[in-house]
């Protein structure tokens, strides 16, 4: 038993002298595998130790979404439309976010259908923003594409809405036409349940 | 050994460039990488590691508790709650941070009691310690103010009797209390300072750790043979060897810990617990969690308020004397036959203690514990000064290696650069 | 010295136990629960029916506060469809507002919402019941315990004993009987046997054939309809209100243990490796008395 002999001598050995004794016994034993068990226990063990640390970091992540009571509580919500007057905007909110119902006069309506789409920053007629045949009712987030402010309604050179913090103007569509608000205000996903309810969260189904 | 200038020297420009402004790395080179470890160190000195880990993991689980939780009288109960069914893995953040304190205080009786096996609190290593019993402090402080956040009713209670113990100091008692709780009883400002406290804490814990390493750094460990390092034979770099043992260890503490987290979260609380806060009914019998049950049975032996309040304080005080209240030369217990049993019978006691601290304080459970408070201070002012005079204590090895390697090996083939070995693999 | 403080010991523990035999209150059975040990998971069927016995006989008292209709369909616990959760909440009545006037309103449940209390408030819940709110249930198995004792405490850690309230709950239930001769039970109160100090206000809430159950094929019911199946069934799911990611929980539980298993199992080897370096690792200190001279 030289070889168990060698290795036994090699246990109490920690110079480098023993260390290229080392690898000049596992050459000469032909022993090759015994430097690569030591290199794969080496990453196996690193491996999972941070296969492990990643793993930790998920459930902490995980607790920053929003939860389940949260997430519950962002169900669709119903409107009434009855009590809103014409030229009336009224502001709701979901998912915690401010929504504005605006119903619409006929000239409000008309001036938001005679224009140039092709001349706006973001192109959009005003039948794509509204729900067909209830061209009264113009419902979008009431936060302005800029920087999120809440823009004034009925003021601004279009009457629509103007944002006071650095002078967004948008139409009686909601269309940007001025100011530094890069897109129109964004239309929230609703769905008209009767002539006077909308439902603010649903899609049409089809 | 007690200082060492640092042989670390960067390899990169940039390594240079900063190293010579901030020599950040040559100071973790110096204590972590280079840092010579009596080479005989057992388990019980890997309970400093699994300490840092159970720190960072309060700090890191509290922070995430934090973003939902509300220290308000009304709406605290149902925070909890609410992390509890709605939170993301709240039910996991929860009970990590509830058990994590337990196993906290696992690991920092551990690692007490080996102190107090080995000598480790001796010479020159006073100041290490006493820091370590300011730590100790502070944490009793934190899991205090921490148990009262849920609410519930062992919360209130439980805050209720504590911070009426210092009613028992004369004359300005009542007012203090009054300061304590920001009204006339444990209340809504009682939980926002509280919870404001529990945040701070763990901070201060924090930086008293790093002079607790830093006053560690100095002496370097203590070991069980309690002899110093004499050559560098009877030491090894702290990295790899002592890191990769401190690393096993804290994954097997890991394991303990898990257990309780996902088959006994409750186990170590009160059912009691569970109820909202409720100033008109107090539950059956109060009993602080499981680790302050040896100083509260202290508290209610002492049949007079004040004098029980004051052996509380002093059962850990006294602590920081014990490096001038023992008076024997040799360190570690190993040695010290005499000791070793009253070392036992030390621990025996302060067992005793916190099963009595859990029982009602009536009939024998009162006697029982006036024996064993007795007991517990006739350990450091009797046992331990006499003891050093009386005592003859085993002859000490010349040298850590000797005595792991046993003598003839020490003059055969046992490496002469066992030290130097170079840390060439992770 | 030594030995006296042991004698005294054995002298502490040995009074112990005649002072819980005196201790008057009875030690509820242990009973078998699925949810129990390290796989242990929720039956439905079971919550279902506990779900029931609740909302027939408890509800009307006790409040249900933690607990939101959405609950019930969640994985982990009864798993009722989200059908049925939607047309369940609808039968309730969730007070809403303030309107547009100002004014409190009444509108169907909805998912999102929790169960309503039976009463107003805590004052109203006292006074309509002799003086004692009746307390609210969604955390009662883990609120309520009862004494285990030396060694027993130290044995329920390995065999994750953890039921005890849910145990102390049954026991409860069908704990009703007459008062022993002598015992004098004052007005209001009801006699029963694992109550602490046997003198409970809420009456017996429970009897046979009180709550229909769902029927199998045959026409049977699923469970019988007896005080004792009620008890299990609805301390069940009371138990799943009280911790709702139990099952969870005990899932992931098994898998980090296996994995921290693996890990240290490979640690302890690395750890060998490493130290077969410096001749392999030395602990502690040699058997003294030292031989100096061998």
């Amino acid at each position: 038993m030289p070889n168990a002999l060698s290795r036994k001598a090699l246990k109490t050995c920690g110079s480098r002298f023993c260390s290229m004794l080392e690898s000049h016994v596992a050459e000469t034993t032909t022993h090759v595998a015994e430097p690569t068990r030591r290199d794969f226990l080496y990453i196996a063990t690193g491996a999972a130790a941070v296969v492990g640390g990643a793993t930790l970091v998920w459930p902490f992540v995980q607790s920053l979404a929003p939860d389940a009571a949260t997430v519950a509580a962002g169900a669709p919500v119903e409107v009434d439309l009855t009590p809103i007057a014409e030229g009336q905007i009224v502001k709701v909110f979901w998912r915690g976010k401010l929504i504005f119902i605006r119903h619409r006069t006929a000239e409000e309506i008309k001036a938001a259908e005679d224009v140039n789409v092709a001349s706006l920053r973001d192109p959009q007629p005003d039948s794509a923003r509204v729900k067909e045949g209830k061209a009264q009712w113009l419902i979008v987030y009431g936060n302005c594409t800029h920087l999120g402010c809440v823009p004034l309604g009925q003021q601004g050179e279009y009457h629509g809405w103007f944002c006071p913090c650095h002078g967004s103007v948008f139409d009686t569509s909601g269309r940007v036409r001025g100011g530094p608000a890069p897109i129109n205000l964004p239309i929230p996903p609703y769905t008209f349940a009767s002539d006077t309810k909308i439902i603010i969260g649903q899609e049409a189904t089809a | 050994m007690s200082q060492h200038p640092t042989t670390y020297v960067p390899k990169s420009a940039f390594g240079k460039w900063f190293e010579s402004r901030l020599p950040l790395a040559g100071l973790i080179h110096s204590s972590f990488i280079a840092f010579p470890v009596p080479r005989n160190l057992t388990y019980f000195w890997t309970f400093g590691a699994i300490l840092a880990f159970m720190l960072v993991a309060q700090i890191v689980t509290g922070v995430f508790l934090a973003m939902y939780y509300t220290p308000n009288a009304a709406m605290a109960f149902q925070s909890v709650e609410h992390i509890m069914r709605d939170v993301e893995f709240g039910w996991l953040l929860r009970y990590l941070h509830a058990n994590g304190a337990s196993m906290f205080f696992v690991a920092v009786y551990v690692h007490i009691f080996r102190n107090f096996y080995y000598g480790s609190y001796k010479a020159p290593r006073e100041v290490l310690y006493i820091l370590g019993v300011i730590i100790f402090l502070l944490m009793m402080a934190t899991a205090f103010m921490g148990y009262v956040l849920p609410w519930g009713q062992m919360s209130f209670w439980g805050a209720t009797v504590i911070t009426n113990l210092f009613s028992a100091i004369p004359v300005v008692g009542d007012t203090i209390v009054s300061y304590l709780w920001g009204g006339y009883s444990v209340g809504n400002p009682t939980l926002n300072r509280f919870f404001s406290l529990h945040y701070l804490l763990p901070f201060m814990i924090a930086g008293v750790v790093a002079l607790h390493i830093w006053a560690l750094h100095v002496p370097g460990q203590n070991n069980p043979t309690g002899i110093p390092i004499k050559s560098g034979k009877d030491a090894v770099p702290f990295t790899p060897y002592a890191t990769i043992k401190d690393i096993f260890a804290v994954v097997v503490f890991m394991l303990f810990f898990a257990y309780w987290v996902f088959y006994m979260p409750n186990y170590l609380g009160h059912a009691d617990n569970y109820i909202p806060a409720n100033p008109a009914v107090t539950p059956a019998h109060i009993v602080p969690e499981w680790y302050f049950l040896p100083f509260y049975a202290i508290l209610r032996a002492i049949p007079d308020k004040l004098g029980g309040v004051i052996a509380m304080g002093a059962a850990i005080v006294i602590w920081c004397f014990m490096p001038w209240l023992d008076t024997s030369k040799v360190r570690s217990t190993a040695y010290r036959p005499l000791y070793k049993q009253f070392f036992w019978l030390f621990v025996v006691v302060c067992f005793l203690l916190g099963w009595l601290g859990s029982r009602p304080a009536e009939g024998w459970y009162v006697i029982a514990s006036q024996i064993c408070t007795a007991y517990y201070f006739a350990h450091f002012l009797i046992v331990l000064p006499v003891l050093g005079f009386v005592e003859r204590p085993l002859p000490l090895p010349n040298s850590i290696l000797e005595s792991v390697m046993g003598v003839q090996k020490v003059g055969a083939g046992v490496p002469a650069g066992a030290n130097a070995e170079p840390s060439s693999k992770g | 010295m030594m030995k006296r403080t042991l004698l005294i010991a054995a002298a502490v523990l040995g009074l112990s136990a005649p002072a819980f035999a005196a201790g008057e209150t009875p030690v509820p059975p242990q009973l078998k629960w699925s949810f129990q040990g390290p796989f242990g998971t929720f039956d439905r069927a079971q919550l279902q029916r506990g779900f029931k016995v609740y909302r027939e006989v408890c509800s009307s008292c006790h409040g249900l506060s933690y607990v939101a209709f959405r609950n019930l369909s969640q994985p982990g616990g009864p798993e009722f469809s989200e059908a049925q959760v939607k047309a369940l909440a609808a039968e309730y009545k969730i007070q809403d507002g303030p309107n547009e006037a100002g004014d409190m309103f009444e509108r169907p449940g909805r998912p999102a919402d929790h169960f309503p209390a039976p009463f107003p408030n805590e004052n109203a819940a006292a006074s309509a019941n002799g003086g004692k709110a009746p307390p609210d249930l969604s955390l009662m198995p883990k609120a309520r315990t009862y004494e285990r004792g030396f060694p027993w405490f130290v044995t329920d850690v390995f065999r994750q004993y953890s039921e005890n309230g849910a145990d102390y709950l049954v026991a409860l239930l069908h704990g009703y009987e007459e008062a022993p001769a002598g015992f004098q039970v004052p007005e209001g109160g009801h006699y029963n046997h694992y109550f602490p100090g046997h003198v409970i206000a809420m009456p017996k809430p429970l009897s046979d054939g009180q709550v229909e159950y769902p029927k199998n094929e045959a026409g049977q019911p699923q469970a019988p309809e007896t005080v004792e199946q009620y008890a299990k069934d609805v301390t069940a799911f009371l138990t799943w209100t009280a911790e709702p990611h139990l099952e969870a929980r005990k899932r992931l539980g098994f898998q980090v243990m296996l994995f921290l298993l693996v890990l240290s199992g490979l640690l302890y080897f690395t750890k060998k490796k490493v130290w077969a370096k410096v001749g392999g690792e030395v602990e502690g200190h040699a058997t003294p008395p030292m031989t100096h001279n061998p």
